[in-house]
């Protein structure tokens, strides 16, 4: 019995697994936003469309924040007074809205690809 | 106050949810409060080290480390859920019949009420390290005080009280539909999280392929919301999924439903136990 169910996780693991290709993309063009004061600078980014880019958030505020975006399908951890770099997926062409989640009422921004 | 109340109560809740779930699954089982609380209590030591290293955890795999780590919690949690409901498939009704009079039957019960116990503690160890490093972002700035704390304090609070309501509503099923209703519930739960380890594959960037929307919902019902919130812990909604998400949710469903049919109906090897 044990057997079998191990044998079912197996199962389990590997077809996921197919589901993954191992590539990481992190080329294209660099952009930089930068988190003060609880305030994205800048606060519309526009960026090239269809094409994927890293994204460098600077957290200069003594707390940490987490940049999310629903849309964007990112949500991250900027620890205080530190930068996080991350690949954004080739984006189509519209506006993307992202907050920072521990201070919503002010960090606010978008991302307008085109 | 309010603003914090909410952040932090908007992460616990999936893990309130979790825990009133295992603690309606785990009932009768002997000592199941006690594995329970061990989760609930390993799973907040280890989110205090987690917000306690998120910068040394941000920076390593090259800047995926949160996003990994977060996958191979998601992913350990839907095997160990896996496992308990194949498990159950084919002991549960022993279980219940014997309870914990027969030796056997707790030395078993114990296997699953591991891995319970460590769903509860990988659901804490992900969300209460969120809830950690908001609580101590408010300590260390001193810009806010007391006030957000103390609403950080009651977000926990009501988290806690999700997990009461959670259990008080499912022990009220009669017991016969009880075990149905929570392997099912168990399922549905697991096929979300797996979808959410995909998510956090996909933005580590580990997985690039089926990165298309499949559905944008977030005007209707949007996940920060609290039963969009409750929705997404139970059965995985989110308001706008990968065409990955998908995917991998329905095919976590169907490979769990298949596996559970698949050991019910294979004939015992082992001689069965009178009761």
């Amino acid at each position: 019995m044990a057997n079998s169910t191990y044998r079912c996780l197996v199962g389990v693991i590997i077809f996921a697994g197919c589901f993954m290709s191992l590539a990481s993309a992190s080329a294209g063009e660099v952009y930089t936003l930068t988190i003060k004061d609880h305030h994205f600078d800048p606060a519309q980014l526009t960026i090239k469309a269809e094409t994927p880019a890293t994204l460098i958030i600077k957290n200069l505020d003594a707390s940490p924040e987490e940049f999310e975006s629903k849309s964007l399908r990112i949500e991250k951890i900027i620890p205080a007074n530190s930068e996080v770099s991350f690949a954004l997926r080739a984006l189509k062409a519209g506006r993307y809205k992202f907050v920072g989640e521990f201070h919503e009422d002010l960090a606010k921004g978008e991302l307008i690809a085109e | 106050m309010l603003g914090a109340l909410i952040i932090v109560f908007r992460e616990a809740i999936e893990a309130g949810l979790i825990v009133g779930i295992v603690l309606a699954v785990t009932r009768g089982l002997a000592h199941a409060r006690t594995y329970v609380f061990a989760g609930v209590c390993a799973g907040a030591g280890g989110a205090a080290l987690v917000a306690l290293f998120a910068d040394a955890l941000s920076k390593s795999f090259s800047g995926n480390g949160q996003e990994l780590f977060n996958a191979g919690i998601l992913a350990l949690a839907v095997i160990m859920l896996a496992w308990h409901n194949i498990w159950m498939s084919r002991h549960g009704r022993e279980l219940s019949q014997q309870l914990s009079s027969v030796g056997r039957a707790v030395a078993s019960g114990e296997r699953t009420l591991f891995a319970l116990a460590s769903v509860v503690g990988l659901a804490i160890l992900r969300e209460g390290s969120e809830v950690a490093l908001f609580l101590y972002g408010v300590v260390a700035s001193g810009e806010t005080g007391y006030d957000v704390f103390l609403g950080g304090l009651l977000g926990l609070a009501l988290g806690a009280a999700v997990s009461f309501a959670t259990f008080y509503g499912l022990v009220k099923i009669p017991p016969r539909h009880l075990f149905f209703v929570t392997s099912w519930l168990i399922t549905f739960l697991a096929a979300g999280l797996a979808a959410q380890s995909a998510a956090f594959l996909q933005q580590a960037g580990v997985v690039t392929l089926f990165t298309e929307t499949l559905w944008d919902t977030s005007w209707a019902l949007p996940d920060k919301t609290i039963l969009g919130r409750v929705l997404h812990t139970l059965i995985g909604y989110s308001d706008q999924p990968s065409l990955l998400q998908g995917l991998v949710y329905l095919s976590t469903l169907i490979l769990i439903y298949a596996a559970t049919k698949f050991t019910q109906l294979r004939p015992r090897l082992e001689p069965r136990l009178s009761p």
